[in-house]
């Protein structure tokens, strides 16, 4: 556990980096600092590894003043991530995840058979091993830069803006993996990023971070899009964070209607028994065809043979969120999402108010 | 041959540098001829030698070994081998300066077109610009510090390598320390190490100027 | 073309060969005298200037560094010659007066190029270097001079070539060496031994220069060329 009491950090030129931050990081799990630039959220950071000493207040690691450690013995039991990765261009990629090994006085053998080890936990090729850092692309170097900070395998890490670097759809994969990653680890991890998105895709807590320093908020994602302190980090969430707490509602908590589901060979006058607008045809196995509006049907023929209109995308009801049900509502010729379990068999429909009822009961709870 | 000045001599005898004021503005007006023509020579040739190695880039690898070797050249080697082919003339002096200037400023130039950003090019070509017009309008101007930084380097340096060429009779300034050593006499030594110092930053101090002439949009 | 065909056939003379003007002795001179002054050189400027360019935070150190980068440009604007004639009319003549400039003119671009090269080493690289716990000399060695040694290299060769040239000059002022053959030779106005001096000493210059390229390519690492060429 790191905590923090009552961090302060003033600079020689005057401005305030930090101002009376308080707060713990909970063992094994990604405490993320947010914030817009100039909050301090860097600064906070780097008092963990003594890269920043604060003016006033103390860090503890597990209890102990961070600073009854000399700096670079501290730094080495601690994994430090970048931006841009910082590696080493005059090192090859396995010498770079050493790095922290070698300074322990490891063998040069037994550190880069564990960095080729590494290489394969981060999803890199061990046969780029032997390259140079300015041979690798952008997502690849921040690989590397996450295997060097595992690579002593220290019980913290402290990630300053480890994604923001590379493209948006390498960024995805890398927080994608890296989540798989500490899934298994469970590291104490610090991340820092400006992206309101990433910390709340990445962190099991979020502080917030405003300019002067001040720690605004410091809470579950959940509860951050749920209940904002104030304005401002209201205003940093974004004015879609309604949709966005939508993410931390199970799909699995909506009631979904099966009344408008309808076999493929039923008659109109079925459909029109149903009293919905809309009914969704479903194949012998109940898998969804398409939809068919019942009000435009005149004659008395099998649904079969009336037009229909495309599908659109389902929702599963197990593993997606309520996001995935509106986003499916939204797109579909209906207005209505088709819920499937993991075989596709149609389980039922949700209208957007069934969605609205869902984050009605959630918040109340 | 202990020459210490005795001590009722001092260091500068400025009546003697009275006396030959129109002797040492001569020497002057050779030193700026003998250091700025190979200087505009240098230029010449560069400029197109480096627009060719920075459009063929597979070029500009050879050049540069050409270019560094030269640099490396002592200066005193090069005078008195010329001396075979252009005799004690000012050639002699000109054309090594010129080969210096030409292996600072080819780099100068090559790594200035580079500095083009490659976003600024692709508008310029986007909005219509041909090639020729696109060089003179777009990436020259952009690439003036970069080669002014090289100029200012070949100048000053041209400046203090010019008095080497006193030990062949040649050397505008220099022959001041030629002059004073072979009379055991400080005054025009010391007199045409100042000289040449303060026309090296004058001439320094004129191509800062310039440049801020030619990229406006620079200024601070 | 008659003037390198005599150098040539000074060269082809037996007393060229041996005794106090022959020479291998004159080479030697040459290479002690340049070496010393090389070696000076190296023990004044490499520690400052890798220290400067290491040590980056407060005024003083920007306040030296500036003095730093403006000495090499200083350095360019004095007359070698004048240095020479100055140094031995003062000083008195011998080695140690004739060092004094050689090793003046030298320690700007090694001093410079050290400097520049550790400063100009990324930041976030440096971050990173003391992050994972390297303790600062541990920065400079691993890290810094690495990253720096392409520039570091190029200052000590402009030195060495600069050292290997003004050694030439101050054959004027006395020195031994090779360039007691090109003075001596303007002096008699025997210029198949200025020719053959001259070649000499181009010849020593190309030697350094290949010398240093060799050294590039042994200790710079091949992670700091790709990235130099990127």
């Amino acid at each position: 556990m790191i905590t923090f009491e009552g961090v302060s950090k003033r600079f020689p030129d005057g401005t305030v980096a930090l101002d009376d931050v308080s707060l713990e990081c909970a063992t094994g799990e990604i405490t993320v600092f947010v914030g817009t630039s100039g909050g301090g959220k860097t600064t906070a950071l780097r008092t963990v590894n003594r890269m920043v000493e604060p003016t006033s207040g103390r860090v503890l690691i597990d209890g102990a003043d961070v600073r009854d450690r000399p700096p670079a013995e501290l730094r080495r039991g601690i994994g430090y991530v970048i931006q841009q990765a910082g590696l080493f261009p005059h090192r090859t990629i396995a010498d770079n995840i050493a790095t922290v090994p070698y300074l322990l006085g490891e063998g040069k053998k037994r550190a880069r058979a564990r960095a080729r080890e590494l290489m394969e936990r981060v999803g890199l090729d061990p046969a780029l091993a032997g390259r140079y850092p300015a041979q690798l692309s952008g997502g690849q170097q921040q690989r590397v830069g996450v295997a060097r900070a595992l690579a002593a395998d220290p019980p913290i890490m402290l990630m300053d803006e480890p994604f923001s670097a590379v493209d948006p759809v390498v960024r995805g994969e890398l927080q994608a993996e890296f989540l798989r990653l500490q899934a298994e680890l469970h590291k104490t991890i610090v991340f820092v990023t400006h992206d309101i998105d990433e910390a709340i895709k990445m962190g099991d807590r979020i502080a917030v971070f405003r300019t002067g320093g001040k720690l605004v908020q410091f809470d579950t994602p959940k509860n951050l899009l749920a209940a904002p302190a104030d304005d401002f980090v209201a205003d940093f969430i974004g004015y879609d964070r309604g949709i966005r707490r939508l993410s931390f509602v199970p799909a699995a908590e909506l009631e979904l209607d099966d009344r408008a589901v309808l076999p493929e060979n039923a008659s109109v006058a079925e459909a029109r028994a149903t009293g919905a607008d809309w009914v969704l045809l479903t194949d012998s196995g109940r898998r969804p065809l398409g939809w068919v509006a019942v009000s435009g049907l005149a004659t008395d023929r099998s649904l079969q043979h009336m037009p229909r209109a495309p599908l659109g995308h389902t929702f599963n009801v197990r593993a997606d969120s309520a996001r995935a049900a509106l986003d499916a509502a939204v797109l579909s010729p209906s207005g209505l999402a088709v819920g499937v379990d993991d075989d596709g068999v149609v389980v039922g429909v949700a209208s957007p108010l069934d969605l609205t009822n869902a984050i009605g009961r959630e918040s109340a709870r | 041959m202990i020459a210490a000045p005795a001590d009722d001599e001092p260091l500068i005898r400025w009546d003697w540098l009275a006396r030959n004021a129109d002797d040492i503005g001569g020497m002057l007006a050779d030193h700026v001829y003998l250091s700025v023509v190979p200087v505009v020579i240098g230029l010449v040739i560069a400029l197109p030698v480096g627009l060719a190695c920075a459009r063929w880039r597979w070029i500009y690898p050879p050049v540069l070994a050409v270019t560094s070797l030269l640099y490396a050249l002592p200066a005193i080697a090069l005078f008195v081998v010329l001396i075979a082919f252009t005799g004690l003339s000012h050639t002699t002096v000109m054309i090594p300066l010129a080969l210096y200037t030409l292996s600072v400023l080819v780099p100068g130039v090559v790594d200035g077109l580079r500095a083009v950003p490659d976003h600024v090019r692709q508008a310029a070509v986007a909005m219509g610009f041909g090639p020729l017009r696109r060089l003179v309008q777009v990436e020259l101007p952009i690439a003036v510090p970069v080669v002014m930084a090289g100029l200012r380097v070949a100048t000053v340096s041209n400046i203090s390598l010019v008095s080497v060429g006193a030990l062949i009779g040649i050397g505008g300034l220099g022959e001041l320390f030629t002059d004073g050593f072979n009379r055991d006499f400080p005054t025009p030594i010391i007199a045409g190490v100042v000289l040449t110092i303060l026309l090296a930053v004058a001439a320094d101090g004129l191509l800062i100027l310039v440049q801020r002439l030619l990229t406006p949009w620079s200024r601070q | 073309m008659n003037a390198i065909l005599n150098a040539l056939r000074w060269f082809g003379q037996s007393e060229q060969w041996s005794g106090p003007d022959g020479i291998p002795q004159r080479l030697l001179e040459h290479l002690w005298y340049s070496g010393l002054a090389f070696a000076i050189t190296l023990v004044i400027a490499l520690p400052l200037g890798l220290a400067l360019g290491h040590v980056r935070r407060g005024r003083a150190a920007a306040a030296l560094g500036f003095a730093v980068v403006s000495s090499a440009n200083g350095a360019r604007a004095l007359p070698t010659l004048g240095l020479l004639i100055l140094a031995v009319l003062l000083a008195g003549s011998g080695v140690g007066p004739t060092l004094v400039p050689l090793v003046v003119l030298a320690v700007p671009p090694v001093l410079v190029n050290a400097y520049t090269g550790v400063r100009q080493v990324e930041p976030q690289i440096r971050d990173a270097a003391e992050g994972m716990g390297m303790t600062g000399s541990q920065v400079l060695w691993r890290v810094e001079i690495p990253v720096a040694l392409p520039l570091v290299l190029l200052g000590m060769r402009t030195a060495a070539i600069q050292i290997v040239s003004t050694a030439t000059i101050a054959a004027y002022v006395g020195l031994g060496g090779l360039g007691r053959y090109i003075i001596d030779g303007l002096k008699r106005q025997e210029y198949d031994s200025t020719a053959g001096g001259a070649i000499l000493v181009i010849a020593l210059a190309f030697l350094i220069q290949l010398i240093f390229t060799g050294l590039h390519r042994l200790s710079v690492s091949p992670g700091v060329r790709l990235s130099a060429s990127h």
